[in-house]
């Protein structure tokens, strides 16, 4: 892995790009909600980059805004909803506001999509061979015999045994494991640069966990794709990622290449989340947890400033009049607490 | 079994449960026989006051219909489930309900099993008021007990579970739990639908209350870092057997099962080094209609061989750490 990221790389640094071009540039992304209060903001500014064949892992309790951030890129967000400010710009083009059309283009096509549950994203109605060949067939020029012949192909790809037969069986066939394999299968058959993962692992047992995540790391390095994959649990991410951002009520409070986030933990709410995890490690059993104090907060009822302040445990006047901003904390180590940034005189 | 029986307020012998299964029209023209869905196949374990065991495994295993055979939700096949040394699988309708005192039960998601007409306080005051715990005239000062044993205000009492964020709601089903004084407490995923922050909360106060309340407590779960930071001891269910079990250090530190050692493995543990090349158990989990015969776990295990296919035997480690394995002894 190089250390050459350049984060927020600019138009003008083409021949940066060619090594590490920047895929998706989220700037600034604001979505909204109406709410009896007035307006929740799921996603409150949230700015980051994921280059071309790295693995962005996004982490965050319910209500973050992760998965928010994830559907405004695919322009899927739910109405009422709305992105109200930013940008999303994908290879250098803007989607936000762009037509349904060009959206509906990238998503499946340029940008596949991995969601937790297969059971609702696959067609109940069509066998998993068909939805492939459709897709195949909507994003390419290919025809339906090439089409068929290439859904069996990537069936086999993932993992699914007898792709033959399984490519003529129904979603509800197929176990929990085998669906989402299915479910990766549509995800890359257009050969996407980004896949965008959503808690892809979340409802499945820990062995087959481990073997889906395996999928997808073994299909990243083969196709050098780019990945996204949200989830709330810190260890699937930290095994996947590269880099790790973790969100909090909407920001994103601290992003950091992996191996640093846990050497180096620098934002109040991410240390405290590393103190609730129960851990399988030895001699850590019966100390009790340091849980954090509180409640997560209501979207609708946040205090100014930072959202984290009512349980942080270093919390100051100062932290009611403090922008939600990412500033670096160390090399290339992102934190929106000043506080923690000052205290470590980095 | 290295525990001393009469230690264990609880004690579970050969559990057996199994699920009729309905035969498809095409089964019933040839005949063929009527299928058994086999969920429970014969589990022992013990509890005793004081202490978490442990129940881990995945979807499937047949965790949680081993919980609901314990408490009588569901009735066992054939087995024994001694609560104190009564046998509670005999007990008439009666002294089935006075026993039912004695073990409470929480689940994974409290909103389902909280009535949302209902205040807190009427909630855990009912409990406690059919069980005899209480009277009319204290049950105001009950339920502030009670609700102070979880941890929440007296305040509480007067609201309704909607208006309580997940992990009160928790809470307030482990506290009506506590309303009847329970010997034996099971949680059955208690903490899996709550965030990382919230569920810390949950579980050192499952701890808590073990230690100081003297409550024997069974906590069934899939997530294994849960596991092994709750529990005293462990027991690893694999289709309906448990695989291996014993003191939560011996069983996470030197696993012996290559079950277990799969299952840990899988699991990704925050921080730790990067994964190994390969996924650590191949395969899915066979269907509970469809068990291999011997060891249940030899279509995916590495270490697997022709003689896999008889009944393995259980092993013994020393102190009161075991697991049912042909090839072990051997490797």
């Amino acid at each position: 892995m190089t250390d050459s990221t350049t984060v927020g790389v600019g138009a003008s640094g083409a021949r940066r790009e060619s090594v590490r071009a920047a895929l998706l540039e989220v700037e600034g992304l604001r979505v909204a909600f109406p709410t009896a209060a007035g307006v929740a903001f799921a996603v409150a500014g949230v700015t980051f980059v994921v280059h071309a064949g790295e693995c962005l892992g996004i982490v965050g309790e319910s209500g973050s805004g992760k998965s928010m951030t994830c559907r405004s890129i695919l322009g899927l967000v739910p109405s009422p909803g709305a992105i109200v400010a930013g940008s999303i710009r994908w290879r250098g083009q803007e989607l936000v506001g762009a037509g349904e059309r060009r959206l509906r283009r990238i998503r499946g096509g340029e940008i596949g999509m991995v969601f937790q549950d297969p059971a609702s994203a696959l067609n109940p109605v069509y066998t998993i061979g068909a939805q492939l060949v459709e897709t195949i067939v909507s994003h390419t020029e290919h025809g339906r015999a090439r089409a068929r012949a290439q859904a069996v192909e990537l069936l086999g790809r993932v993992g699914i045994p007898s792709p033959r037969t399984r490519s003529h069986a129904y979603p509800h066939q197929l176990s929990g494991g085998m669906r989402q394999r299915a479910m990766i299968a549509l995800a890359i058959a257009c050969g996407p640069a980004l896949i965008l993962a959503d808690e892809p692992t979340t409802n499945l047992d820990v062995t087959i966990q481990d073997q889906i995540l395996h999928l997808l790391e073994d299909l990243r390095q083969e196709q050098e794709m780019a990945m996204i994959l949200v989830s709330h649990d810190l260890g699937v991410v930290s095994h996947a990622a590269d880099r790790v951002a973790v969100m909090y009520a909407g920001h994103i409070v601290e992003e950091a290449p992996t191996r640093d986030l846990f050497d180096h933990t620098h934002h109040p709410y991410t240390t405290g989340l590393m103190g609730a995890l129960p851990s399988i490690r030895p001699g850590t059993v019966r100390d009790p947890l340091v849980p954090i104090d509180g409640q997560p907060p209501e979207l609708d009822e946040l205090p100014a400033g930072c959202p984290f302040q009512p349980r942080c445990a270093h919390r100051r006047d100062a932290c009611a009049t403090v922008d939600m901003v990412l500033e670096p904390a160390g090399k290339d180590h992102l934190t929106a607490c000043p506080f923690v940034r000052a205290a470590d005189g980095r | 079994m290295a525990a001393e029986p009469s230690a264990s307020i609880l004690v579970v012998e050969d559990l057996v449960k199994t699920f009729p299964v309905r035969r498809t029209a095409r089964e019933v023209l040839q005949r063929r026989p009527r299928r058994a869905l086999v969920a429970v196949d014969g589990v022992s374990l013990d509890v005793r006051r004081g202490e978490v065991l442990g129940v881990v495994g995945e979807s499937g295993c047949g965790k949680t219909t081993l919980a609901r055979c314990v408490v009588r939700l569901l009735d066992a096949d054939s087995g024994s489930v001694r609560l104190a040394g009564t046998e509670l699988l005999q007990l008439g309708r009666e002294e089935l309900r006075k026993a039912r005192r004695r073990i409470q039960m929480i689940f994974q998601d409290p909103y389902t099993s909280l009535n949302p007409r209902r205040t807190v306080g009427d909630a855990i005051a009912e409990a406690a008021l059919v069980h005899g715990t209480t009277t009319r005239a204290n049950a105001d000062a009950f339920v502030a007990e009670t609700l102070a044993l979880v941890g929440l205000g007296a305040a509480t009492a007067r609201r309704r579970p909607r208006e309580l964020s997940g992990g009160q709601r928790q809470r307030v089903a482990i506290a009506r739990a506590l309303a009847v004084r329970p010997e034996v407490l099971i949680a059955d995923e208690a903490v899996s639908a709550l965030d990382v922050s919230i569920q810390a909360q949950v579980l050192n106060l499952l701890r808590l209350l073990t230690d100081e309340l003297g409550l024997a407590t069974i906590f069934i779960g899939h997530q294994l870092a849960v596991i092994a930071h709750v529990s005293d001891r462990v027991a690893i269910m694999y289709l309906g057997q448990i695989v291996e079990q014993g003191p939560t250090r011996a069983v996470f530190d030197n696993p012996q099962h290559p079950y277990t050692k799969g299952l840990l493995l899988a699991h990704p543990e925050p921080g730790a080094e990067r994964r190994a090349r390969e996924a650590a158990v191949t395969g899915d989990i066979p269907s509970p209609l469809d068990i291999p015969s011997g060891c249940r776990f030899r279509d995916r295990c590495p270490f697997a061989e022709e003689r896999c296919k008889s009944e393995p035997p259980i092993i013994d480690f020393g102190d009161g750490h075991d697991a049912r394995c042909v090839v072990l002894p051997f490797r």
